[in-house]
């Protein structure tokens, strides 16, 4: 009796859970344990309050994961609208820290509510492509664009361009899987191209900064320049094989800012060197390699849609990420997935695995 | 645009162009993947050695460890300049955001002085961009406790232990010594010419003026480096290595310490100086120029009171007038003349003449002080009763060209290359001199009646001190000449190994024997039944003098205005002398600036020196004047 409980409760809890995706995800979270207590247990260790967070995020993650995607779809409009008009509320009467409209406060703390737009903005794209998948139209795609462009520039203008592009580029991929014409993307890029001179004069000082510094970063060495001089000095010093665990120089003498949160990658990096990068690399490979079959196996095009641009995100944060932390990108304020430390982006990126999971799980249900 | 015909067969076709399209996210992505593995490989295989590099500069700095400075002795092993090490409280400005705020702070915790703010401030100005400067000095154990308990607090404080030197003899032989201080833009360049920035690393202080300044780069030692790990902030976190510093060599002068106190006293507050030489040597026994100073003041930066007192004061305490400081010989000047009318044949010493009390050149009467004259004057008298009438006539006799030949040779109007700085010298005149000296061509011409008053150690003679000593030595050691030095021997902090500064005679003055006897003879005279017999009346010693006063010249034409008028009008007093007489083991010159007769001042300094170095006499406090009436000189 007491056995067939127990057999039932685990068929239960790994019902809906995709087996490859959580193995690949406690992975990535191990080399992330291990690196935040590398970053951090000479001062205040992180180390276990990002176990904890892992652990909100594996609860959250389940209970995604449980939910056909048809009832996820219900969520998508009015969590759509709570974010827009939260977002306007910070656009109104939110907290400035360090020259950063960002946050809303509620009490006893206050919340960042362009983080709920980025599950939020697929949600809604993916149920709106989904509602006219009968009869798509190019008008449709302009109302998706509509649709993405608000909360892009309302959280652009915080100014908060990391959050920004991560959304943006969230709500662009549904649009492209929804079947955006090429002739439209090759447009646009060229358009893009030559407009950036005006986006130019239109982007603040401090974001102008960012890119000029990062085409070269000697020019600014104690400024803005410094974060990626140090970052690469970290990498590069790290060699093949890394100096080793809780060995990093520049990790433990404080050379690299923010060193366990958005530069983390620079102190794995240090301490890992390239066979490090490779197999971390490669495990983000992985789980965009299952991401996008469970996306191609899906059944509906709000499934479809959605965990396309869920799976594409992962890729846009770790190459976003690693890109400037490495020095070819522009710095802005994007964590390493499973890496970085934060308990608000990780339960984001659990309930986005939650996601995977559910389309994955819940496929044959309705063929059936 | 994607309105679809057949249900069935537009679903499969576009499940085709949704995989097509999932595909070419993949390929987008293996792609950026690849971009990013190639940057690892760039930054990690290619550029490895580079960014190694970088992170090691990043993480190790090069600490300088400052060397013990050398220890300056007596010749008796008497300790004359050393170190101690002391807790001074330091401020790193470009590491601090408000300088006034921290020195606010501080002040709470530590008694903080306006003269060390002062300081602080002069400093901040001379100072290169990074280091860090004092703000207290010699912090107390409890201060140092004070400020440890609440350092976190001062980010760009810290407490330093640094050496800091000191003179334990205080103002005794302090322009020997010099002084040291802080190092400015013309040291640098001094330091650059001898390439010795890197050694110069962590020093702040450089010799400055005498034997600090002249032997610096044997004082200063070899830097040592500390390679310590740093973060990011700069604090150091760990020690990696260490190149031990060498300290500076040792100087062990030819100076006896107490000699000079006791010279020192023996002045008491006149101004005057004094030099004693080991004649066989040159070595210097006692440097004296009174009033002196402290040079402890300078040790961490001179309080502007102090400094605009020193060198405002009309006493001058920063000239070293023994060796900057030239005085017409007045009578000190007879026993050369002597020597060289015997040298050149123009007198015997049994020739005499007969002194009326004036000599008539050209229709001018030069007077000798004794009125009525000496009577029949031999050369043993001359110098003996001082005669001045001898010496007009010899002067004329002799000629300006042989008496500058003569004199120039005893080293007299010229730098004796006095192993410390800041000689002048003096003048001997001559022709050529009075050539080189004026300008208009009606002053350039020598006048012979200008020769006579030369031959009493008037007119334009201007001699230093130790020019006139070391003649006084020269004579006194049969015509062998030494260069006059302060140091004996430098020792290696290293090896222990001693570099003897070697005696060398400068040159050896090709006199005839008897006539110095007849000279030195003559001046035993003088302390016996002369001039100089008050003075030296009952010594257990036999010695030698001459007697001497200058007309009234005063230092580089200062004003003295602030002192006694009836005392600055008397005139210089001076006195040469060498003991005992048969192995001279002393040969000294004294001047004693407004000191009237040299038998009244001058020669009783000198018998206090020569009673302690040859019987280790102590004195009873400062010489007194003689005021008795004295037989003119």
């Amino acid at each position: 009796m007491f056995l067939k409980l127990l057999y039932r409760f685990r068929t239960r809890l790994v019902e809906h859970i995709d087996g490859p995706l959580l193995a690949i995800s406690l992975a990535l979270m191990a080399f992330g344990l291990a690196t935040v207590y590398s970053a951090t247990y000479d001062a205040n260790s992180r180390a276990l309050s990002q176990l904890l967070n892992m652990l909100v995020g594996l609860a959250a993650m389940w209970g995604v994961a449980q939910l056909p995607p048809q009832k996820l779809m219900r969520f998508a409009v009015p969590l759509y609208i709570l974010g827009v008009v939260l977002l306007v509320m910070v656009y109104l009467v939110g907290v400035k820290i360090n020259g950063a409209r960002r946050w809303l406060p509620v009490g006893f703390t206050r919340i960042q509510p362009s983080e709920i737009l980025k599950i939020a903005m697929p949600l809604m794209l993916a149920w709106y492509f989904n509602k006219y998948e009968a009869a798509l139209s190019f008008r449709h795609y302009l109302i998706a664009g509509l649709l993405l462009i608000v909360p892009f520039g309302l959280i652009a203008k915080q100014p908060d361009l990391g959050t920004a592009i991560l959304v943006g580029a969230a709500g662009f991929y549904v649009i492209f899987f929804a079947g955006l014409p090429w002739k439209v993307i090759i447009g646009m890029t060229v358009a893009g191209v030559s407009a950036a001179p005006f986006v130019w004069t239109m982007l603040h000082d401090y974001q102008r900064k960012r890119i000029l510094t990062l085409i070269d970063p000697t020019t600014d060495p104690l400024g803005s320049g410094y974060h990626i001089i140090q970052s690469t000095i970290a990498i590069g010093s790290g060699g093949s094989f890394g100096k080793g665990w809780l060995a990093g120089t520049q990790t433990h003498l404080e050379f690299i800012p923010e060193r366990h949160t958005d530069f983390i990658f620079a102190v794995f990096s240090e301490e890992r060197g390239l066979l490090g990068n490779c197999i971390l690399v490669a495990l983000y490979l992985l789980l965009i390699a299952r991401g996008l079959m469970i996306t191609a196996n899906a059944s509906t095009l709000f499934a479809r849609v959605l965990g396309g641009s869920i799976t594409l995100s992962f890729f846009t944060y770790a190459f976003v990420n690693m890109g400037m932390v490495s020095g070819i990108l522009p710095v802005v304020g994007v964590p390493l997935p499973f890496m970085s430390y934060g308990g608000t982006a990780l339960v984001t990126l659990f309930l986005a695995l939650g996601i995977l999971m559910s389309i994955q799980s819940h496929r044959m249900l309705v063929k059936k | 645009m994607y309105i679809r015909h057949s249900p069935l067969n537009s679903r499969d076709s576009e499940l085709d162009r949704f995989r097509f399209r999932i595909a070419f996210a993949a390929s987008v992505v293996v792609l950026a993947f690849a971009i990013l593995i190639g940057r690892f490989i760039y930054l990690q295989i290619i550029q490895r050695d580079y960014y190694t590099t970088r992170a090691e500069d990043n993480r190790i700095s090069l600490v300088p460890i400052t060397p013990n400075r050398g220890v300056i002795l007596d010749r008796n092993g008497i300790v004359m300049a050393r170190n101690y090490s002391a807790f001074t409280l330091e401020i790193t400005p470009s590491k601090v955001e408000s300088l006034d705020e921290t020195i606010e702070g501080l002040g709470k915790l530590i008694e903080i002085l306006p003269k060390d703010r002062r300081r602080f401030r002069q400093l901040l100005e001379e100072s290169k961009s990074f280091e860090s400067l004092p703000i207290r000095t010699r912090l107390s154990d409890q201060e140092v406790a004070r400020f440890a308990a609440n350092r976190y607090l001062f980010p760009g404080v810290e407490v330093k232990a640094r050496l800091f030197r000191q003179y334990p003899l205080g103002a005794i032989a302090s322009h020997a010594l010099g002084y040291i201080n802080r190092i400015n833009k013309g040291d640098l360049a001094i330091i650059e010419k001898h390439e010795q920035e890197a050694n110069y690393k962590g020093t702040d202080h450089i010799g400055k003026t005498g034997l600090e300044q002249k032997y610096e780069f044997q004082l200063h030692g070899e830097t040592g480096y500390e390679e310590v790990e740093i973060d990011a902030g700069g604090r150091a976190v760990r020690s990696l290595a260490r190149t031990v510093p060498v300290s500076g060599n040792n100087l062990t002068l030819t100076l006896d310490a107490r000699l000079q106190e006791i010279t020192e006293k023996a002045f008491g507050d006149r101004r005057g100086a004094l030099v004693a030489i080991e004649p066989s040597t040159g070595g210097i026994l006692a440097l004296v120029s009174t009033p002196s100073f402290d040079p402890n003041l300078f040790v961490d930066g001179i309080r502007t009171e102090d400094w605009e007192q020193l060198n405002n004061s009309p006493d001058r305490p920063m000239v070293n007038r023994a060796l900057n400081g030239a005085y017409p010989p007045g009578s000190t000047f007879k026993p050369f003349m002597a020597l060289a009318a015997l040298e050149l044949g123009k007198r015997t010493p049994n020739q005499t003449i007969s002194d009326p009390g004036f000599y008539n050149f050209g229709g001018h009467v030069f007077r000798d002080d004794k009125k009525g004259g000496h009577g029949l004057v031999d050369m043993y008298k001359s110098i003996v009763a001082s005669c001045d009438t001898y010496y007009y006539m010899l002067a004329n006799d002799l000629g300006i060209d042989n008496i500058a030949r003569f004199m120039g040779s005893l080293g007299l109007g010229q730098k004796t290359e006095i192993d410390i700085e800041g000689e002048s010298e003096g003048v001997l005149p001559s022709p050529e001199w009075k050539k080189r000296r004026f300008k208009r061509p009606e002053q350039q011409k020598w006048f012979a009646g200008e020769t006579i008053s030369i031959g009493i150690g008037q007119g334009y003679n201007a001699y230093t001190p130790i020019q006139l000593a070391q003649a006084m030595a020269a004579v006194a050691n049969d015509g062998v000449i030494y260069r006059p030095h302060l140091v004996r021997y430098i020792t290696d902090s290293r090896t222990g190994e001693k570099t003897l500064i070697e005696p060398k005679p400068l040159r050896t003055l090709p006199w005839k024997q008897q006539n110095i006897d007849t000279i030195k003879n003559a001046m035993i005279g003088v302390n016996k039944e002369g001039t100089g017999a008050r003075a030296f009346s009952g010594a257990g010693y036999v010695s030698g003098g001459k007697t001497g006063t200058a007309q009234l010249f005063s230092l580089k034409g200062g004003d003295y205005k602030a002192g006694n008028l009836k005392q600055e009008l008397r005139d210089h007093a001076l006195f040469i002398a060498f003991a005992p007489a048969d192995q001279p083991k002393i040969a000294l010159a004294v001047l004693v600036e407004n000191g009237g007769f040299g038998a009244q001042s001058a020669a009783p300094i000198a018998r206090m020196v020569i009673d302690y170095y040859l019987l280790g006499k102590l004195p009873n406090g400062p010489v007194q004047d003689d005021e008795t009436p004295e037989e003119e000189e």
